[in-house]
């Protein structure tokens, strides 16, 4: 009891480190990350555990407690940095936090004067002479050299102004216009090529893949130091709030970026496999099948020979048919891009579904998906070889449902889910809403799956509710969060 | 209760002991989950070393690893306890015999609930074990949401509750962890419970060390070409990127074959290793210009 006591007591830390980890966990809130108060509680707890010495210590021993999703690691990293590394210096009551501050002692906003001693020969590079000493240390790999010109270069090239309310990005981009880092690339392989006297296509591609890497990093650096500069200039708390992005799961399909788009990727695939095991999971938990006989005999010599306990057969799980309908018109784009990756989860899952694109016509596409096991691929040909234009390539829902169900309606069956991608944009043209009424009344189910926001629909040329009262269910799927409890709302 | 560990370093240190290469965000997450009594789950693609630091770490402290694999469809009596009832059988038939009235019925009853017709599963098993153990609870994203409730009581608070019985308590703490391929979200109760440690694919550098430490035969140069290589093949998109264990695996082959260098050739033959999926080979094959064409279509 004598120990465990003890050992609370060695677990208290300072008002003072409450108080910081305090408005740190703020700033994590301010930028989206969702911080619950036992993990506060944890991560205080652990901060008594003598990890306050070391920089990475830290680090690991706040994202271990605090963070509990990959993919909102990276947010967390980045505020950190903020947070510990450019703070405005600790007063004298609290020296003893200054230690945090000091791991890393060139950390401090960067001044005019601060490059006396080992920047001061660079002050005076010429642009052209940055550009060339950029190349070197990339080619060299030389750290040192690499986190000074970062410093330097952002110095020179992004021209920071205090007060002036613009991003990181900005001046990010101009550094790296600035340093000409998008022809870096080339000009290294091509500098490793002449050294080795020529490389064969195994060894350039993995110069090139380093060479990325290195100057990837490079970017990265120089991101930071821009950070750093900025929360100089700002402070860091509104640096954190600028920082709030939406999580990956709020991100909305319709605008997402190029490297948001590749994240929600990632994130699908859980998705669908849960898609796949809620599809099949109402047979299997009922429980009775016919007797099982021969396992309640062999059970029965528990009980003397007694058939005491009746085992049943489970039932095997029906292998639900999937028919997917997206719409690839230009309207949805975005969310079409994503649809087609979506549909080919869904068909990695089960065994048997069938995909169908349109936009005034209709086409099948299953034996893209199924014969090429890339997506990038299938992608590709379905953009490329599907036949669903009729007229004009505007979107013509009537249309396009119409024939589905000339060629394919006899298809669908009671053991059929039916689920339509699209934004119910009709271009004024017939509705036709009949083909829904009908597939609702063939199928088991029938879903749409709408990626605008609610508020829209019925607006303009959307006739989602002339479609909607003919579904089991309409849906807001703007983002996988949405599209989650889409999932689970399933069974 | 006594620290299993001084500081974060020795974990470190300890851990490369055993041959398993950490870093920091492991050894810090290892580190608090002793002292902080919390389980850590262990978050990360396919064949990161997820489940070998859990059996690396039971290495290291010296303790019996009881391990718990999940899957769908785990319940209370392969995971907790469960009743042996042909035990209890048994003894009922032995003291029908004797017991005339219905006097001794509850005494009876008292003793078929008592520990000893108890089986005693993983997770019981780990708490009640005298010596120190280190529990696994593997893929725990194979079970069901529902399930996972099944853990929440052991995780936080290290104890058991038998209906029949009442709670057992663990005797000690054992190190708890929970490895996940996310290959669905896991609840938010689960979460809260224990410490998060997300492992990725090791950086090049790193695979190296770890190629090295796995394969003391392998050369310096050797091996960091093999870990150059993995890490561009990582780049891809494939459908299964190739794991630490495979790159060790391919190492191992290398060496046996004695190559010194990879060159086009070598890598076209042995790619097989790093890559499982046909149409991963060709992918690999057409993006690293090897020369599948004639290799593949003969077989």
């Amino acid at each position: 009891m004598a120990a465990e006591l003890a050992q609370n007591a060695s677990a208290e830390i300072g008002a003072p480190y409450r108080a910081l980890l305090e408005s740190f966990v703020q700033q994590l809130r301010e930028a989206g990350l969702p911080i619950s108060l036992s993990e506060y509680l944890d991560a205080s707890e652990a901060l008594g555990h003598g990890v306050l010495g070391n920089r990475d210590v830290l680090r690991n021993t706040l994202a271990t407690t605090l963070i509990k999703h990959q993919n909102h690691l990276p947010i967390f990293y980045t505020i950190f940095d903020l947070f510990f590394t450019t703070r405005l210096q600790p007063n004298s009551e609290e020296a003893d936090i200054g230690e945090l501050f000091d791991f890393d002692d060139e950390l401090e906003a960067p001044s005019p004067q601060d490059s006396s001693a080992s920047g001061g020969r660079r002050e005076e590079l010429s642009e052209e002479d940055l550009r060339r000493l950029t190349l070197e240390g990339l080619q060299s790999d030389d750290q040192d050299l690499l986190k000074t010109l970062a410093r330097q270069s952002v110095r020179q090239f992004a021209h920071i102004e205090p007060g002036r309310p613009v991003g990181g990005t900005y001046y990010l981009f101009k550094t790296i216009r600035g340093l000409n880092l998008d022809a870096a690339l080339d000009t290294l392989v091509e500098i490793a090529e002449e050294e080795a006297d020529g490389l064969s296509p195994l060894e350039r591609r993995l110069t090139k893949d380093e060479m990325e890497r290195r100057i990837n990093q490079l970017k990265e650096q120089i991101e930071s130091e821009i950070r750093r500069q900025l929360v100089a200039d700002r402070g860091s708390e509104t640096m954190s709030r600028s920082l709030r992005r939406p999580l990956p799961e709020d991100v909305d399909f319709m605008h997402a970026s190029r490297e948001e788009l590749a994240a929600l990727k990632k994130a699908m695939y859980p998705l669908t496999r849960k898609l796949a095991a809620r599809l099949a999971r109402k047979r299997r938990h009922k429980r009775r099948g016919p007797l099982d006989f021969r396992r309640t005999v062999r059970h029965s010599l528990n009980y003397g020979g007694v058939p005491a306990e009746l085992i049943f057969k489970h039932p095997k799980p029906s292998k639900p048919e999937i028919f997917v309908l997206a719409d690839i018109s230009g309207s949805v784009a975005a969310f079409a891009r994503f649809t087609l990756h979506l549909t080919y989860a869904i068909s990695g899952q089960f065994s048997q579904v069938r995909s169908f694109v349109f936009i005034d016509g209709v086409d099948e596409v299953t034996s893209f998906f199924e014969t090429s096991d890339d997506i990038t691929e299938a992608i590709h040909r379905v953009n490329s070889e599907a036949d669903v234009i009729a007229a004009d390539g505007h979107s013509d829902y009537g249309h396009a449902f119409k024939m589905f169900w000339d060629r394919f309606g006899s298809q669908v069956t009671s053991k059929s889910t039916v689920i339509v991608l699209g934004d119910a944009r009709n271009n004024y043209h017939t509705s036709e809403e009949w083909v829904l009424k009908e597939l609702q009344k063939r199928s088991r189910k029938l879903f749409w799956l709408n990626p605008e926001p609610k508020a829209y629909w019925d607006t303009g040329d959307s006739v989602m509710s002339d479609y909607g009262d003919h579904c089991d269910g309409v849906f807001e799927a703007r983002n996988l969060r949405q599209l989650e409890r889409f999932v689970d709302n399933l069974v | 209760m006594t620290n299993r560990f001084d500081s974060v370093d020795s974990v470190i240190k300890q851990l490369d002991s055993v041959d398993y290469l950490s870093d920091n965000a492991i050894a810090s997450a290892t580190f608090l989950g002793d002292r902080l009594q919390k389980p850590i789950l262990v978050e990360g693609p396919a064949g990161t070393g997820k489940t070998q630091l859990a059996k690396s770490v039971a290495e290291m402290i010296d303790a019996r690893l009881i391990r718990l694999q999940c899957y769908e469809g785990l319940d209370e009596n392969k995971a907790l306890y469960e009743w042996n009832y042909k035990k209890q059988l048994l003894r009922i038939q032995a003291s029908t015999d004797s017991v005339e009235s219905g006097d001794n019925w509850a005494e009876l009853q008292d003793d078929i609930f008592s520990e000893e017709f108890l089986l005693a599963r993983p997770l019981l098993e780990a708490i009640t074990a005298d010596e120190p153990v280190v529990l696994l609870i593997d893929e725990v994203d194979r079970v069901e949401l529902e399930t996972e409730a099944l853990l929440l009581e052991i995780l936080s608070d290290y104890q058991v509750s038998i209906p029949e019985l009442g709670t057992i308590e663990a005797k000690q703490i054992p190190l708890v962890f929970l490895t996940s391929n996310n290959s669905r979200e896991l609840s938010e109760a689960l979460k809260r419970r224990c410490l998060f440690l997300y492992l990725d694919y090791p950086t090049a550098e790193r695979e190296k060390e770890i190629v090295l430490t796995r394969v003391p035969q392998i050369s310096d140069s050797l091996a960091s070409q093999v870990a150059e290589i993995v890490a561009s093949i990582r780049k891809l998109e494939l459908k299964k990127h190739p794991s630490v264990s495979e790159t060790i695996d391919w190492a191992r082959t290398l060496v046996l074959l004695g190559i010194e260098r990879v060159d086009e050739e070598v890598a076209t033959e042995t790619l097989n290793i790093l890559v499982k999926y046909r149409s991963d080979i060709e992918k690999v094959a057409k993006e690293f210009s090897l020369n599948s064409g004639t290799h593949f279509d003969g077989s």
